[in-house]
């Protein structure tokens, strides 16, 4: 129930705006900020309170919904979303604090706001996959709105490509779910939609599988997004308000990611272990290509837009590594990039907010006046580029670490990533906040206020904890990830020839020919050791 | 003196509601003639009637019941369709209200057209004999014929009943050519009687039936609007009075679909690999025509037409499927449908003034600002019909698409969702001049009550549908 609580309190504090005059704009916006403010506590309390041993669903609640059909409403928490769940009611009470000076109708704003914060906490919650599906298109409507009617000059062209693109993708989804519901039904009996009953009993044959692999991931690639389904994403960015590239960024995206780890992979193990190239070469096509465009924008959101394809490619790298560190890294690098590219965007809005322009050209010499932004500015960064020792790096080094060990020509062409991140970061920033400072327009800027600190700050504390401490947040998904690996380990589909090259196989050479014709089979003994072995020694989560 | 007994085949109870419906449309008409010039008493002699048809409709039990030598059936196909017509003709009474004396219709038996309609719907609803298909199919067209045209000074809905009319009868015509191809070949009009004869493998390559089939195909085709039988539809649509179109976009065509469903489903479940492929291929033509049309439109009733000649696809589905999840998603599509359509066309007179209906898609710029729950409802409306969760459209198409999945129709599916997206974009348009937009000149709605209150049930009901739609399945899904 307090699950439940906390999810729908946004929306209940939305139905209560409603009723608020809509000239009171001060009253509503402390309103608005303090249901998120009470949120974000609250969901705090879950963090508190989870149990970091397990990978059970956690905080579960299973009533019936639609009974004729076997639904349910079934939502829990295990360490694959909890984080993200956290991050959403953070960076919602953070949005609604940068926006206090919208302009217009705020009342409408603030409704839009804390609406999708409901629909994006159904989305981490949902056990279910049709009730998934439901907060999945849910939390479209008010984001359109928001890019739509509170965006840039171009914002209804982006608002609609943004709705086009998902809702296409999520649409092929839905067949999808309804194909396993029926099959669910006609092979076990139970006409369930529910996602851990699915987990367990989905079998599919490798071609059905390949297919309903391929719905899921047209849905979620595009919400990534990947290469080559990412250009709605520079439009919705460069046209939403501040506030709404902050949730882009940090929240709607990590929906796609998400996506992966809770459907595809433990769903399809088979098909996603055949698919393992394709997905990396898209991931590092993205990587690549999300850089090199960075590099020549000359508009600054534009430039952290297209920074967003290039680091969400490492997060995709890190998912279809398919082992422990890999998953690890792609798992906390969906936390630095909301933390990091969240900051960016609210730091751009500042001078926006200043300038009402965006581009490069315009600015430069910042640093001399504005020293206070320039540093966050630096920070920030610096963390998208990956510096040691704040978040950014903890995530990419995990990344790598896991491509590495499926293949070195992949995190050599990734690698080239983080080295084209510190180009197009580095000589911006030296663009901006450098250089003299020419423009007369920019002489007296001045420099963030409180409130523009109060939003900024939180996200640069996180920045340096994640990167000299991550113990706290990589321990939450340790066993999920764990669990999951178990799972969809490619070991567990490479032909039984391999297996003869391994050093350890010959003592298991009985086991080995007993289980021949087998396709998935569970994880062996001498398999788990040496996982545990690695699990134990990752050296920077566990100091 | 002696009691008059029917004759046992007939049982007048299974009968109820078409005789307690008739009984109330002759007394509108009747006391129309003594009324003079105020319709109120009009209004609730047939609110009541239809209230006391959907209770009469539950006088036979046990169900199903036959009477009339097994022509006329009561289940719960037609019960529930007996509650979505009572329910839709009530709505479009009460849209009618204001906007008639608004725009000076003063016809009494307005009314009476439509529930005698209505009778004609529940007739087409219950009938499983092909001759009461076509009685019941008569009935209703004419009535909305002379509703269409009932503003006899507008040119624009003299030509919508004019096109009405020469289309609907040409389209009558091939139905009953097609019936009357069937009954020679399969030497029977009744529905169970055809299906045993086609359980013969030999019956069904007979050239006749197939051609006696889609005849049927074509004849139903324009009655539900599906392509390529449509053309009448945007003008009909646009110049009907705007609550009679919204009573037509319902009502009739969830009547027609019955019957389609009845006549395919039931008598003609063995041919399909006959008709399939036919219907499959209007059913895609339906979603894409409409769809695309609709993106064109500027005119919001020409707008809604062609959205419902895309939703005539996707109900095509629920009959292609053919297994009892398609009868149920018929069931529940029909009731979403009813309530949002009468929601959308309430705000559609809402916006309207006399001699000047405000109907083009630009006069809802800014609405959002100016009236901000008529534009949330319009969005309700609009995101319901686009299928967007957590509205009742968003159930129905579900409900239909899993039917069709269940069948193992993925291609289907598959074209059909594509086409959703498709329309997201015409319906979002809508949201965009209402949210988006300045607004361009002054609104003056005169926020009339009943008008209000239908828009109001639409926006509940809407919104229950989606939210809680548990009972309503388990009552469709009998």
């Amino acid at each position: 129930m307090f699950l439940t609580f906390i999810t729908f309190l946004p929306l209940a504090g939305a139905l209560f705006l409603v009723f608020m005059p809509k000239e009171s704009v001060a009253a509503i916006k402390q309103t608005a900020l303090a249901v998120a403010v009470a949120d974000f506590l609250l969901s705090l309390l879950l963090w508190t309170n989870f149990d970091n041993t397990t990978h059970k669903m956690q905080f579960e609640l299973n009533v019936p919904w639609i009974e004729a059909w076997g639904i349910n409403y079934h939502i829990g928490l295990d360490g694959i979303s909890l984080l993200l769940y956290v991050m959403t009611t953070f960076l919602t009470m953070i949005c609604v604090l940068a926006s206090w000076d919208i302009n217009k109708h705020m009342r409408e704003y603030m409704i839009a706001m804390l609406t999708l914060s409901t629909g994006m906490l159904g989305v981490f919650i949902s056990l279910d996959l049709f009730m998934f599906y439901v907060f999945w298109e849910f939390q479209l409507v008010p984001m359109y709105l928001i890019v739509g009617v509170w965006g840039g000059p171009r914002r209804i062209y982006a608002s609609i490509k943004f709705f086009l693109f998902t809702a296409v993708g999520s649409l092929l989804m839905l067949v999808a779910i309804l194909w396993i519901y029926f099959y669910i039904q006609e092979t076990t009996g139970v006409a369930t939609a529910d996602i851990l009953y699915i987990t367990e009993h989905l079998d599919a044959p490798l071609g059905t599988q390949k297919w309903l692999w391929m719905a899921f991931f047209l849905a979620f690639a595009i919400k990534v997004p990947m290469f080559p389904f990412h250009t709605w994403l520079p439009d919705a960015h460069v046209e939403a308000p501040t506030a709404g590239s902050v949730i882009l960024a940090g929240v709607l995206l990590k929906m796609g990611t998400y996506g992966f780890l809770r459907f595809n992979l433990p769903f399809f193990p088979q098909a996603s272990y055949e698919f393992v190239p394709m997905v990396a070469w898209l991931a590092i096509i993205g990587i690549i290509y999300g850089a090199l465009v960075a590099m020549v924008q000359e508009d600054l959101k534009k430039l952290v837009a297209y920074s967003s394809v290039s680091h969400l490619g490492f997060v995709m790298l890190g998912i279809f590594a398919l082992n422990p560190y890999g998953i690890q890294g792609a798992l906390i690098q969906n936390i630095n990039h909301g933390i990091s590219t969240g900051a960016l965007f609210l730091l751009v809005g500042v001078v926006y907010d200043r300038r009402h322009t965006r581009l490069i050209s315009e600015f430069g010499g910042l640093a001399k006046i504005m020293p206070k932004y320039t540093i966050c500015f630096m920070i920030a960064a610096l963390s998208s580029i990956g510096l040691p020792g704040m978040n950014g790096f903890v995530g990419e080094f995990l990344v790598l670490l896991g491509i590495f060990q499926v293949n070195g020509l992949w995190a050599a062409c990734a690698t080239s990533g983080v080295i084209l991140a510190a180009c197009y970061i580095l000589w911006m920033f030296q663009r901006v906040m450098f250089l003299e400072l020419k423009n007369p327009k920019n002489a007296d800027l001045k420099d963030m206020n409180t409130r523009e600190m109060l939003t900024v700050v939180p996200l640069l504390i996180l920045i340096f904890w994640i990167g000299l401490y991550p113990k706290p947040f990589m321990d939450t998904f340790d066993a999920s990830v764990t669990h999951l690996v178990s799972k969809v380990s490619p070991d567990n589909f490479r032909p039984k020839k391999e297996h003869h090259d391994n050093d350890h196989n010959d003592k298991h050479n009985d086991k080995q020919n007993e289980k021949h014709g087998e396709h998935a089979r569970l994880i062996t003994p001498t398999e788990m050791a040496s996982l545990n072995h690695r699990l134990q020694m990752p050296a920077l989560t566990k100091e | 003196m002696e009691p008059i007994l029917a004759p046992e085949s007939i049982d007048l109870i299974a009968l109820a509601p078409v005789i307690v419906l008739s009984v109330f449309a002759m007394m509108v008409l009747i006391v129309d003639l003594f009324g003079g010039r105020n319709k109120t008493l009009l209004v609730f002699i047939s609110l009541v009637g239809l209230l006391m048809t959907a209770i009469s409709a539950f006088a036979k039990n046990p169900i199903p019941a036959y009477s009339f030598n097994d022509s006329y059936i009561v289940d719960h196909l037609s019960l529930f369709f007996i509650c979505i017509f009572t329910i839709s003709s009530a709505l479009a009474i009460l849209l009618s209200v204001e906007y008639n004396e608004r725009e000076g219709i003063r016809a009494g038996e307005y009314y009476a057209l439509i529930l005698f309609c209505t009778v004609g719907m529940i007739l087409l609803a219950s009938s499983t004999d092909m001759i009461m298909i076509f009685l019941g199919i008569e009935i209703v067209s004419i009535c909305l014929y002379v509703l269409a045209g009932i503003r006899r000074g507008n040119l624009a809905s003299n030509e919508a009943a004019l096109k009405y009319f020469l289309l609907g009868a040409f389209a009558t015509g091939f139905l009953l050519y097609g019936m009357t191809l069937v009954y020679g070949s399969t030497g029977s009009t009744n529905l169970f009687e055809i299906a045993d004869f086609v359980k013969n493998p030999e019956a069904q390559s007979n050239p006749l039936l197939l051609m006696g089939l889609v005849l049927l195909i074509i004849g139903f085709g324009f009655k539900v609007a599906s392509v390529p039988f449509h053309m009448w539809a945007p003008d009909v649509y646009q110049g009907a009075p705007t609550p009679v179109t919204a009573f037509m976009a319902v009502g009739p065509k969830a009547a027609a679909f019955a019957a389609f469903f009845r006549v395919f489903a039931e008598a003609f479940p063995e041919m399909a690999p006959s008709w399939e492929v036919l219907l499959s291929s209007i059913a895609v033509l339906s979603m894409f025509f409409g769809n695309l049309g609709a993106i064109m439109q500027t005119n919001i009733k020409r707008m809604l037409a062609f959205s419902s000649i895309s939703h005539a696809g996707y109900i095509l589905m629920a009959v292609i499927a053919k297994n009892s999840l398609g009868a149920s998603s018929l069931l529940f599509y029909m009731l979403a449908y009813a309530f949002t359509t009468f929601g959308i066309f309430g705000i559609v007179i809402l916006l309207g003034r006399k001699g000047e209906e405000n109907l083009e898609i630009e006069n809802y710029s800014g609405l959002a600002y100016k009236h901000p729950i008529i534009a949330l409802s319009m969005t309700v409306f609009l995101l319901s019909l686009a299928g967007l969760p957590p509205f009742a459209g968003f159930i129905a198409k579900f409900y239909i698409f899993s039917a069709a999945v269940q069948e193992g129709l993925i291609t289907l599916v598959i074209i059909a969702v594509l086409n959703s997206a498709i329309s997201f974009y015409y319906y979002l348009k809508v949201v965009v001049f209402m949210y988006m937009k300045e607004p361009e000149a002054e609104f003056r709605i005169s926020l009339t009550p009943l008008t209000l209150f239908v828009v109001f049930v639409g926006v509940i009901a809407t919104v229950s549908l989606g939210i809680f739609p548990g009972s309503i399945i388990a009552l469709a899904s009998h």
